[in-house]
């Protein structure tokens, strides 16, 4: 039924598509051209004089005769980033995956609220909900309190502004993230495989790991890929909770048009974090056939 | 209750454990808010002062002010641009949709930070001033796919028949739109201008990089707040700002129920 008046109605998309692509696209391609200029003297950048300079700075810095010496600054920085977003990853997925199994075998009628609830925090402002954690782990707050009310030890547990601190705001911010796709993975598994199972001998443990897990897969891996990149791309938990003591790349990007007034760098760093979530998207794409995420 | 439930007993506490895990820093914070002692995490007695402070703070109020005209406009647009893009592509599919499909989820899939950096450059490249103009503008952007998804599951969801019928009744195309498809579209219309205006009400690290001095909403004000430290004025407004989107997605969820 492709009569006339139905294609012309794609034209509607044009309004929607047409600032998408004015104010995302090209901004994204310009950046990616802004990472291979030189920078300009006093900011900025100068036009028409191409480098590769902002990518070899990732690993290396010139020194006084002008020689590449390796710089391990900022590659304690990537370290510490995929080192805090993977931990952040596993931990969420030792958390998510339970609950994500109590909520698909939970109550129908309980179902739709339970997922309510799982997408409040998310809608809720996330420098509040990192903000909260500052309340609860700073010196003599909540957690100390708590401590020293059990008798757990006296004196102050130093957590805010560690590394430690950043993980446990990542793996409060990104939860919801890791619950809700493997939620939907699970939800539509025909649990008659999984009685079967057990008619036949399985132990629960087995069912798990040999029926549940290897079909909910395509969640747990879009849950994973949905915590890690962002927590890659951390901003705020990091600057809130790591205090200048646990900077991320999110950090680092950020200081580049602050202070440190390096765009170019700056531009290759958030080019390099986009390279990363285009390739774990083409892979998931490639593998599953849909988007992650895309099933809820 | 499925038979598998009773094959894994324990789910009940871990998903009880979960949502007070989930839920407990919020509500220690919204406590604390009423707490009279200016020492913000030692309760001495109950108190609503600090939320005059904030409502007597011109600084923080205008940051709300800025924040609410933003979310206003951003919202509002990306609702009317994602209204004709969801019924451009209302019961189509093939490649052609596939790929609005994906322009639209461009701002989901890009982390905020590469967005951030993108688009400050971008505006300071075409020589836009920062400041109301551009947060908008950016905002605009990244409210179009949280529009869009609540009223094209809607149109999805809406039987056909009732505008083939409308049409067969000598309805002419804008006035089946105006008395079948409208008022059917109303509540996916309504859910997604609600998550648009929360979700740019509460952004921060876009905002953070494309306002400029004049331009500073709540969340970036709140920013600056948590920074100087830890203060009970900081967890009244947070409280407050937590609560607006709250309320909001609470309303979102009522009316995306509401019958088909």
């Amino acid at each position: 039924m492709a009569s006339p008046a139905r294609s012309g109605r794609m034209l509607l998309t044009a309004p929607a598509l047409a600032i998408i692509v004015a104010f995302m696209l090209l901004p994204l391609l310009l950046m990616a051209y802004i990472s291979i200029l030189e920078k300009g003297p006093a900011g900025g950048v100068r036009w028409g004089a191409h480098t590769v300079e902002a990518y070899v700075a990732f690993l290396f810095e010139r020194d006084l005769a002008d020689e590449l010496v390796l710089n391990t600054d900022y590659l304690r920085i990537f370290l510490r980033s995929f080192w805090l977003a993977g931990l952040t990853t596993l931990i969420t997925l030792a958390i998510g995956f339970p609950t994500a199994l109590g909520m698909a075998l939970a109550p129908p009628r309980w179902r739709t609220f339970l997922i309510f609830l799982v997408t409040v925090p998310f809608w809720a402002n996330l420098l509040v909900r990192n903000y909260a954690w500052i309340i609860l782990l700073r010196n003599n707050g909540l957690v100390d309190q708590a401590r020293h009310a059990v008798g757990l030890g006296s004196g102050p547990l130093d957590l805010l502004y560690t590394p430690v601190a950043v993980l446990i705001g990542l793996v409060y911010s990104y939860l919801p993230f890791m619950v809700l796709p493997i939620f939907a993975s699970l939800e539509k598994l025909d649990w008659r495989l999984v009685e079967a199972a057990f008619d036949l001998g399985a132990r629960r443990w087995q069912a798990l790991r040999r029926i549940v897990v290897p079909l909910a897969m395509p969640g747990i891996v879009a849950g994973c890929i949905l915590v890690f990149i962002p927590g890659l791309g951390a901003f705020i938990t990091p600057e809130l909770l790591g205090g200048g003591k646990a900077l991320m790349i999110g950090n680092l990007i950020q200081s580049q048009f602050g202070a440190a007034r390096n765009w170019p760098f700056g531009a290759a760093l958030s080019f390099a974090l986009l390279a990363l979530v285009l390739l774990a998207m083409l892979a998931y794409l490639l593998r599953y056939r849909a988007p992650p995420g895309a099933e809820r | 209750m499925s038979p598998s439930s009773l094959r894994f007993p324990g789910l009940r506490a871990v998903l009880a454990s979960f949502f007070v895990y989930l839920y407990l820093p919020i509500i220690v914070l919204v406590v604390l808010s009423f707490n009279a002692s200016p020492q913000a995490t030692i309760w001495t007695g109950f108190s609503i002062d600090w939320y005059g402070r904030v409502l007597d703070n011109p600084d923080l109020m205008r940051a709300f002010r800025n924040s609410l005209l933003i979310a206003t406009t951003a919202a509002v647009g990306a609702t009317v641009l994602a209204t004709l893009a969801a019924l451009g592509t209302q019961r189509r599919q093939g490649g052609a949709v596939d790929a609005v499909n994906a322009v639209i989820a461009l701002p989901l899939v890009v982390p905020e930070i590469v967005t951030a950096v993108a688009s400050l450059l971008f505006f300071i490249m075409i020589g836009l001033r920062l400041g109301l103009g551009t947060v908008i503008l950016a905002h605009l952007v990244f409210c179009i796919p949280f529009a869009y998804l609540p009223i094209r599951a809607r149109l999805e969801g809406m039987d056909a028949a009732l505008e083939e019928a409308a049409a067969d009744l000598y309805a002419t195309p804008a006035a089946t739109f105006r008395r079948v498809t409208l008022p059917l579209l109303w509540p996916g219309l309504l859910s997604g201008l609600m998550l648009a205006f929360i979700i740019s009400l509460d952004d921060f690290v876009i905002t953070y990089f494309v306002s400029g001095p004049g331009a500073t909403t709540l969340p970036v004000y709140i920013f600056g707040m948590i920074r100087i430290g830890v203060s009970p004025e900081v967890n009244a407004v947070s409280s407050l700002i937590l609560l607006i989107s709250i309320a909001f997605v609470a309303a979102s969820w009522v009316i995306g129920r509401l019958k088909r």
